[in-house]
């Protein structure tokens, strides 16, 4: 049985300007389940997750989380529910361990002035788990785009979000490090119900660790289809969806879909 | 810096004592030397000597407005450059010295001075840079956001505009005002009013006050607009907060002692490159640096060919400029 909604994207249409990118999303978001974001690029896959963080204002419909419009809520309040891990981290003359401590800012007392104990306790549990703690002391300038993006998750996950929206959140990885990070995010659902929205392009990491997957269509600016991974990668979805050629296999270890590029009948 | 209590406690306390050593020396430098082991006795034995009149009637005036005004030219440049993500942003940048240049300029031509009395300088610097402070504001507001990138832009433009004004009016000026506003322009800590030097620094110290309301703002900008309201921070109304308080500061120190160039440039930078990026240590530390730096370059233009003195702005071009330059080019890192 599915969970309750933990957040309901109510009949969302967006854009910039006078230019629709999206219009009428509607789906939910179920407690304790990871949900990503697949489709083309220019979608407007990330403006739909600016939105649902509240970053980008809708032409219509709204983004309730835990019964509450987001619009209407407080920024500190929503910080304490909800982290994002964004795209494009700019590299900044930060040290990492400072950087990963702004995320118990949402949780600072009016006059408080230094981080607690438990923040600093929290900071360096999630360095650990994202295996950046001996990159503590190094300026967010001086590492790789796919450590920051460790910290960038070790500061989203220091907030101790029940939600958590990730922006391509494998997208200056290497494999190991893209297995690190979906198995923690996929634990972390497990053993404290965290819910998760993402938008990632690879199909195979979206179907083996995603419980729903929401595919948009570029074309129509619309929902094409939504469901398990199953459901939705099928070769006729990614075909209308992708305009290229594809085989639908199973991954004979979690019998999960696997999508190859059919270079044969392209 | 490691960001614990101890480390800034030192550190702050560090720039305390040489806040307190510079201002002991700006008491002491001078056409007529005092020396610094006099000062008590000097105070304690009252009005009625030439140094007691010195010292308290001229020095000390300077020297507190010195602190009040270094302090805030370094406070502005810290929050602006800070707010703008842009190490190039001064205080200067947004117009408002423009605007307060401006209100001076037509203070001296239209000789309000002999109207309302001496106070009228600092009054027409700080309507011109008010002026300016609300135009930028008002043309640079959305229905949730102040635009970042049109607001430099505008206050650069603000600034060309007045500084053409007050060329055209330096222009059609007398000899004698004409004189009157380019040494005011070249900036200059000499303000015997101590009503006047008490405000300048009580605003100055409620700036510092005041700015510590956002300096978690400040350091989660840093990320960037997005990531820093998803940690709780309601961008639009912070940088409301500290583009007035900024504003302020700079209104306040060009309406008091004319346009002082490069303190709120290079002091922040250097504080930066010192203390790290964490606003919580950054301003405190700018403000003292800043009022370090600006008493040493007075001392400076006070000495170098006395009895005469050059005009500070001038000293802080140079001096700090040349620091600044030396400072970087040892930095391997890209600032």
């Amino acid at each position: 049985m599915t969970p309750s909604p933990l957040v309901e994207i109510q009949d969302i249409t967006l854009g910039f300007g006078h230019r629709r990118v999206l219009s009428n999303i509607s789906f939910d978001v179920p407690a304790g389940r990871i949900v990503s974001v697949i489709g083309p690029n220019g979608t407007g896959k990330t403006s739909l997750l600016r939105t649902v963080c509240g970053n980008l204002e809708p032409f219509k419909g709204k983004i309730v989380l835990k019964g509450k419009d987001i619009a209407r809520q407080v920024r500190a309040d929503l910080a304490r529910q909800m982290a994002v891990v964004h795209q494009n981290l700019e590299p900044l003359p930060m040290q990492v361990q400072a950087y990963v401590l702004l995320g118990r800012l949402p949780f600072f007392k009016p006059f408080q002035f230094f981080e607690t104990g438990k923040d600093r306790d929290l900071a360096r549990h999630f360095m650990t788990v994202t295996g950046i703690l001996d990159l503590a002391d190094s300026a967010m300038d001086q590492i790789s785009g796919g450590e920051r993006q460790l910290a960038a998750l070790a500061r989203a996950l220091t907030q101790e979000p029940e939600f958590l929206v990730l922006d391509e959140p494998t997208a200056h990885l290497d494999i190991t490090h893209q297995a690190r990070i979906l198995d923690l995010i996929s634990g972390l659902r497990d053993r404290l119900g965290l819910t998760v929205l993402m938008v990632i392009h690879d199909l195979n990491l979206a179907a083996e660790y995603s419980d729903f997957l929401v595919l948009l269509n570029k074309d129509k600016g619309q929902i094409h289809a939504m469901g398990t991974p199953e459901q939705i990668l099928t070769r006729k979805n990614i075909q209308a969806v992708y305009h290229t050629p594809v085989r639908v296999n199973k991954n004979p270890q979690s019998g999960r879909p696997c999508v190859f590029i059919d270079r044969a009948g392209a | 810096m490691k960001a614990n209590a101890r480390s800034w406690g030192l550190f702050s306390l560090g720039l305390f004592v040489l806040l307190a050593f510079t201002a002991g020396l700006s008491l002491s430098v001078g056409s007529a030397c005092i020396r610094f082991a006099d000062i008590p006795g000097i105070i304690a034995a009252g009005p009625g000597s030439a140094e007691y009149g010195i010292l308290l009637g001229i020095r000390l005036p300077r020297t507190l407005l010195g602190i009040a005004m270094g302090g805030a030219l370094s406070l502005a440049g810290t929050l602006l450059q800070g707010m703008f993500k842009n190490p190039l942003v001064e205080p200067y940048t947004l117009g408002i010295s423009g605007g307060a240049s401006l209100g001076i300029c037509i203070n001296i031509l239209f000789k309000l001075y002999a109207v309302i009395g001496i106070i009228a300088y600092p009054l027409s610097g700080f309507a011109g840079a008010s002026l300016v402070i609300f135009l930028v504001y008002g043309l640079n507001r959305s229905t949730r956001h102040i635009r970042s990138n049109r607001m430099l832009l505008t206050g650069v433009m603000i600034s060309y505009v007045a500084s053409s004004l007050v060329m055209l009016l330096m222009a059609l000026a007398r000899a004698d005002d004409l004189q009157t506003i380019v040494l005011w322009i070249m900036g200059s800590l000499d303000e015997p009013d101590m009503a006047l030097i008490r405000m300048a620094l009580m605003g100055s110290l409620a700036g510092l006050f005041l700015s510590y309301f956002f300096c978690f703002d400040l350091n989660a900008l840093a990320l960037g607009e997005e990531e820093a309201a998803g940690l709780g921070v309601n961008t639009a109304r912070a940088r409301k907060g500290i583009f007035f308080i900024a504003s302020f500061l700079t209104g306040l120190s060009v309406s008091m002692a004319g346009v002082i160039m490069f303190v709120g440039l290079i002091v922040p930078h250097f504080m930066r490159l010192v203390t790290g990026p964490d606003h919580r240590i950054l301003l405190l530390a700018s403000y003292l640096a800043g009022a370090v730096f600006l008493l040493m370059c007075d001392v400076v233009a006070r000495t170098v060919i006395a009895p005469l003195e050059l005009p500070v702005g001038v000293i802080t071009g140079i001096i700090g400029g040349v620091v600044f330059i030396w400072a970087i080019s040892r930095k391997k890192e890209d600032l």
